[in-house]
């Protein structure tokens, strides 16, 4: 895009790939994050020493944080992404669903007001019925959620939440909503364009989680047929609508395995990790959509040119073409899942038809204990479900790294898995894989 | 006599136990902190925390000893 890019770095991270790739780069503090990557104005001073005119916040830290987005444009930088309010709309769950409820989307039975003591969260867990799920109402990335069948579960399930919440996030809040046992995690990418149209461009199916973090996700959704993709992505328009959406986000849905019904989850007003899946089969790039919008300029792909979208009519429907996989390759042992930091003294990427690997480490770099265990975000493209998932086997047999223990092996047993294979799974598919 | 050590590197978030203490198998210890997770160092056995080799801030490499139950 003839963009000139400036990498900000924390002292661990300064042998890594991005920052040399980076027109200009700068160290912004120290390894934790609260001294480096969350630090809003040592980011805003880096910005201002190299006259940087936008600063696009990733997919972590400070991304969702609406202060540092006030910040940002109030330094008269471009924040490319959607606008403070409507971060603050969506970033508190509580909000969010009373908001979705509102304009017609389906939500599931749950708390309206933030709960704030054990008291009242069992008051309401017998009102919406057992079992439950009690989350941080401020929270993200799996962090303090947990269900609960009974008053004993919930009194625990509140305390842990709690906790979380007041440790990793800006608020205390708590949110109790009705747990669906068997479900799929299935979101809609929309995006927000300039002239203020929404569009929903396709679905990501993210069931394959272990501690309620993402593993894989893939798409389209073996679990959504025509009529659903079509009544959730007009859902997600509706969401972005509501809140006046500008940019990329994504609106995070439920499936209820058994119903086949769908409800909002919540929606995250940033980029995701996987957005490469959805680059894969709509041949768009994201990222620079994120910044053509960011300066007011149209979609590099043309809305009236949308595949499947009626002329006049947008937003429709969304023809995606092939199939798509992302294996989130972590740093972390491929039984147990925990956390396993350490120098990588051996780095070989795959390649080859229909492979795209997005990767953060090279060989002689170290994965620190400071930051995601994410090593390499290891996609696979194929003109059908079959082919993307003989390709990823493929790939991921062909990727070595050696140093911290990582996840291969598991995601290797994940494509050979009968259950997987058929594409009829949800979201306790890992726990049956690794009981 | 029983040794627990870090099965990874990480830093100590919390001590739990203090020396002296009588626990129970299955009773935390400390709990480490590593990419953003919380890791539970449990007791395999009942017994006497004897000697706590971790403070709250340290840095423990993998098989770094943390507690010796007696």
């Amino acid at each position: 895009m003839g963009i000139r890019t400036v990498a900000v770095y924390s002292a661990a991270d300064e042998d890594l790939p991005y920052v040399r790739e980076a027109d200009h780069a700068v160290l912004i503090g120290l390894a934790p994050p609260a001294q480096s990557y969350l630090d809003a104005d040592a980011i805003l001073r880096a910005a201002r020493e190299c006259a940087a005119s936008a600063i696009h916040p990733g997919y972590g830290f400070l991304a969702e944080r609406a202060t540092f987005a006030r910040q940002v444009i109030a330094a008269g930088l471009t924040w490319v992404g959607p606008s403070p309010a409507a971060i603050e709309q969506m970033g508190d769950k509580i909000r969010a669903r009373n908001l979705m409820a509102a304009a017609g989307i389906p939500v599931s039975p749950g708390s309206t007001e933030p709960v704030l003591d054990s008291g009242t969260a069992v008051a309401e867990a017998k009102r919406i019925g057992y079992p439950v799920m009690v989350k941080a109402a401020g929270g993200g990335g799996g962090i303090g959620i947990n269900a609960a069948s009974g008053e004993a579960e919930l009194r625990a399930a509140f305390a842990t939440a709690r906790s979380r919440a007041e440790r990793f996030f800006a608020s205390p809040d708590i949110l109790i909503e009705r747990y669906v046992p068997r479900a799929r995690h299935v979101e809609v990418q929309i995006l927000g364009l300039a002239d203020g149209r929404v569009i929903a461009l396709g679905e990501r199916d993210c069931s394959v989680q272990r501690r309620h973090q993402k593993v894989a996700e893939e798409t389209p959704s073996p679990g959504v047929g025509p009529d659903l993709r079509e009544r959730m992505l007009a859902a997600a328009v509706r969401a972005g609508e509501a809140v006046g959406y500008q940019g990329a986000g994504t609106v995070e849905c439920l499936v209820d395995a058994d119903t086949g019904d769908f409800i909002f989850l919540e929606m995250n007003t940033r980029l995701q990790v996987e957005h490469p899946v959805t680059e894969l089969v709509t041949g768009i790039d994201l990222v620079e959509q994120q910044f053509l919008i960011a300066a007011g300029e149209d979609v590099s792909f043309g809305p009236a040119a949308l595949p499947g979208s009626l002329p006049g009519s947008l937003p429709g429907s969304f023809a995606a073409r092939g199939h798509a996989i992302e294996l989130r390759v972590y740093a972390e042992d491929p039984v147990r899942f925990l956390p396993s930091p350490g120098r990588i003294t051996e780095w070989a990427e795959p390649s080859g038809e229909g492979i795209r690997v997005d990767a953060g480490y090279i060989a002689g770099n170290t994965v620190t204990l400071y930051y995601d265990p994410l090593l390499a975000k290891l996609c696979t493209y194929g003109a059908t479900r079959a082919e993307a998932v003989a390709r990823a086997r493929d790939a991921v047999a062909a990727f070595r790294i050696a140093g911290p223990k990582t996840n291969l092996a598991f995601h290797a047993d994940l494509l050979a898995s009968p259950e997987f294979a058929s594409g009829d799974y949800d979201t306790s598919l890992v726990a049956r894989l690794r009981p | 006599m029983a040794e627990v050590r870090a099965e990874m590197v990480a830093n100590v978030w919390k001590v739990v136990a203090a020396e002296g203490q009588q626990v129970d198998a299955g009773d935390t210890l400390v709990i480490l902190e590593s990419m953003k997770m919380e890791i539970p160092v449990l007791a395999e056995e009942a017994g006497t925390v004897s000697k706590l080799h971790v403070t709250e801030g340290d840095l423990v490499q993998e098989g770094d000893l943390i507690a010796v139950l007696g």
